[in-house]
C-alpha cells in the first residue's frame, strides 16, 4: 500500500458537500502537488489527512495506519505528520526557539537541552539561528514561514502538508520558503503541497492533482498536466493562472 | 451659607481627621487582607471555571451547563444578597467546619464567590480572542487539547485580559467594603463607629482617601498597559 492511502473521501460543511469520493495515492518520498481554484478544496483535503477536519466518508490509511476507523490515536498520529499553513500560525508569545520546542518537549518529552540544540541545528539550517531568541513580529514573513516550517520538521515526520505556504508572501521573499521545500524534496521528505505557484509545482512534483469542486478532476505527471491537460476544466484553470501571472 | 459651613465642617475637620486615622487604619488593613486573597482566589477559580466552559464535546456538557448556571446566578445577584446567605446562613447551618469560621473568612468567600463570575467572562472573552489557527498549529504538531490550551492559547488569553481583569479587581476592591453588613470590621464599618462618636462624617473622608489611595495606582498601571499594547500594535500594523 502506498504511503498515503485516500478512498471515497466526502466531507461536507452542513449542506455544503467540499469534498466528493476523492481518491489519493502517495508513494513514499514523493511529492504531490493540489492545484485548483480558490474553494476548490485543496486546504480541506489536507486538513482532513491529520484529522482537523472530520472525515465523514471513506477511509484515509496513512504509513500503514487507517485514520478512519474511529481507533487511531489523533496526537499520536500528529507527531508524524507535519501541517503547515498560509497565515504562518507562530505562537506569537514565544521566541523562534520556544516555538520549535514546544510540540518535541511536551509532546515527544525530549528534554529541553537536546531539543534546543536540535531547534538551533535546523535553525542553521536554514540560516535563521541568529534569530532564535527574538519573537516572531520581528521577522519578515519569508523567516516567519521558514520558522514555521522547521517548527514542523522538528517532530521528525515523516508526511509533511504544506498549505499555500508561499500565499501571503512578498513575491522577493517567495523563494527563500520555496527554496527549503526544494531542499526537503530533495532529501526525500514525503509531500503533499497545495500551491499556486505553478512552476515550482511543475519543477519538484511527481504528480499533480487539479481539484475542481471538491473532485479531483484530473491527476498526472506535471509535464502532462501541465503541457496537455486532457479536461477543459483544467485547460481554462491553467490558462487563468498564467493570464494572473503575466499580470502580476 | 450657615448650611454649607456645616456641611463643610462635618467632613472636613483636620482634627477628627488625625484622630480617626488610626481606628479607620486598622479597619482598612482587613479590607487589604480580604482583598489579596480574594483576588488570588478569584484569579485561580475563575480561569478554572472558564476552562470548563470552553471544554469542547457532549460529554462535557453538564460541567458546561453548571459553569453558566454559576455565572449566571452569581453574576445576576447583588453583592450584598450574596453576603446575607454566606454570612448568616453558613453559621445558621451548624456544620463543624464551614459554619465556624472567622466573619472575615465569610467576607473573603462572598467576594470570591462574585468575583470569580464575572472574572469567569472576562477569562472567557480572552480565550475566544485568540484565533482558532492558534489552537489548530498547536493540535497539528500533536499537542493534547489541555497541552494547546496551556502553552498556546491561555498564555495569550491571559496577557490580553489583563486591562479588564484589573478593573474588575478595582470593583473588588471597593466591595470590601460592603461585607461589613455582615458585621466584618472593617474600614467602612470602623468609620460609622468613629462617626457616631465624633458627631461627624469626617472618618468616612479618612476610609475613602485609603480606598483612592489604593485604586489610583492600579488605576495607572492599568491604562500603562492598554497604552503599552496600543503602541505595540500600531507598530505591528506597519
Ligand atoms: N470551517 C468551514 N466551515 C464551512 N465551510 C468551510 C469551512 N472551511 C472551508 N469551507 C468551505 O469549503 C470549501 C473548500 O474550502 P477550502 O479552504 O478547502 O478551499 P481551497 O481550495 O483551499 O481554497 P483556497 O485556494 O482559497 O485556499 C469552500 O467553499 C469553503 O467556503
Ligand atoms: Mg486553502
Amino acid at each position: 500500500m502506498p504511503f498515503v492511502h485516500v478512498r471515497g473521501v466526502s466531507k461536507w460543511f452542513g449542506s455544503l458537500q467540499v469534498l466528493k469520493q476523492i481518491d489519493l495515492d502517495v508513494p513514499e518520498h514523493n511529492v504531490v502537488c493540489l492545484i485548483g481554484a480558490s474553494g476548490s478544496g485543496k486546504s480541506t483535503l489536507l486538513r482532513c489527512l491529520n484529522l482537523l477536519e472530520h472525515v465523514e466518508e471513506g477511509e484515509i490509511v496513512v504509513d500503514g495506519q487507517p485514520l478512519t476507523n474511529g481507533k487511531v490515536d489523533v496526537n499520536a498520529l500528529r507527531k508524524k505528520i507535519g501541517i503547515v499553513f498560509q497565515a504562518y500560525n507562530l505562537f506569537p508569545h514565544m521566541t523562534v526557539l520556544q516555538n520549535v520546542t514546544l510540540a518535541p518537549r511536551k509532546g515527544l518529552g525530549v528534554s529541553r537541552e537536546r531539543s534546543e540544540e536540535y531547534a538551533r541545528a535546523l535553525l542553521r539550517r536554514i540560516g535563521l539561528e541568529d534569530k532564535a531568541d527574538e519573537y516572531p513580529d520581528r521577522l519578515s514573513g519569508g523567516q516567519q514561514q521558514r520558522v514555521a516550517i522547521v517548527r514542523a520538521l522538528a517532530m521528525g515526520p515523516k508526511l509533511m502538508l504544506l498549505d499555500e505556504i508561499t500565499s501571503a508572501l512578498d513575491p522577493q521573499l517567495v523563494s527563500e520558503v520555496l527554496n527549503l521545500v526544494r531542499e526537503l524534496a530533495g532529501s526525500g521528505m514525503t509531500m503533499i503541497l497545495a500551491t499556486h505557484e505553478m512552476g515550482f509545482a511543475r519543477e519538484v512534483a511527481d504528480k499533480v492533482c487539479f481539484l475542481d469542486a471538491g473532485c479531483i478532476l484530473e491527476e498526472g505527471p506535471p509535464a502532462q498536466i501541465f503541457s496537455a491537460p486532457r479536461e477543459p476544466r483544467t485547460r481554462e484553470f491553467l490558462a487563468r493562472v498564467l493570464e494572473a501571472e503575466k499580470l502580476a | 451659607m450657615h448650611a454649607l459651613h456645616q456641611v463643610l465642617h462635618a467632613f472636613f475637620d483636620l482634627h477628627s481627621f488625625t484622630q480617626d486615622m488610626p481606628d479607620v487604619w486598622a479597619g482598612f488593613q482587613i479590607n487589604l487582607k480580604m482583598m489579596v486573597i480574594a483576588e488570588v482566589l478569584v484569579l485561580v477559580l475563575a480561569l478554572a471555571l472558564a476552562l470548563l466552559r470552553g471544554l469542547p464535546g457532549p460529554a462535557a456538557k453538564p460541567l458546561r451547563a453548571l459553569a453558566i448556571a454559576y455565572t449566571d446566578f452569581f453574576r445576576g445577584t447583588p453583592i450584598i444578597i450574596v453576603a446575607y446567605f454566606i454570612g448568616l446562613g453558613l453559621p445558621g447551618l451548624q456544620l463543624n467546619f464551614i459554619s465556624t469560621l472567622s466573619i472575615t473568612t465569610y467576607g473573603v468567600i462572598v467576594l470570591t464567590l462574585v468575583y470569580t463570575a464575572y472574572v469567569t467572562e472576562v477569562y472567557r472573552a480572552g480565550i475566544e480572542s485568540v484565533h482558532p489557527s492558534q489552537r489548530a498549529a498547536a493540535r497539528s504538531l500533536g499537542l493534547t487539547y489541555m497541552q494547546a490550551m496551556r502553552y498556546v492559547i491561555v498564555p495569550q488569553a491571559v496577557r490580553r485580559v489583563i486591562p479588564p481583569l484589573l478593573n474588575d479587581f478595582v470593583g473588588l476592591q471597593k466591595d470590601t467594603a460592603l461585607v461589613s453588613v455582615i458585621g466584618v470590621g472593617e474600614a467602612a464599618a470602623l468609620a460609622q463607629n468613629a462617626s457616631s462618636i465624633d458627631g461627624n462624617f469626617v472618618s468616612y473622608l479618612v476610609a475613602a482617601v485609603f480606598f483612592i489611595l489604593i485604586t489610583i495606582p492600579l488605576a495607572r498601571f492599568t491604562d500603562h498597559l492598554v497604552a503599552t499594547r496600543e503602541r505595540r500594535e500600531r507598530a505591528q500594523a506597519f
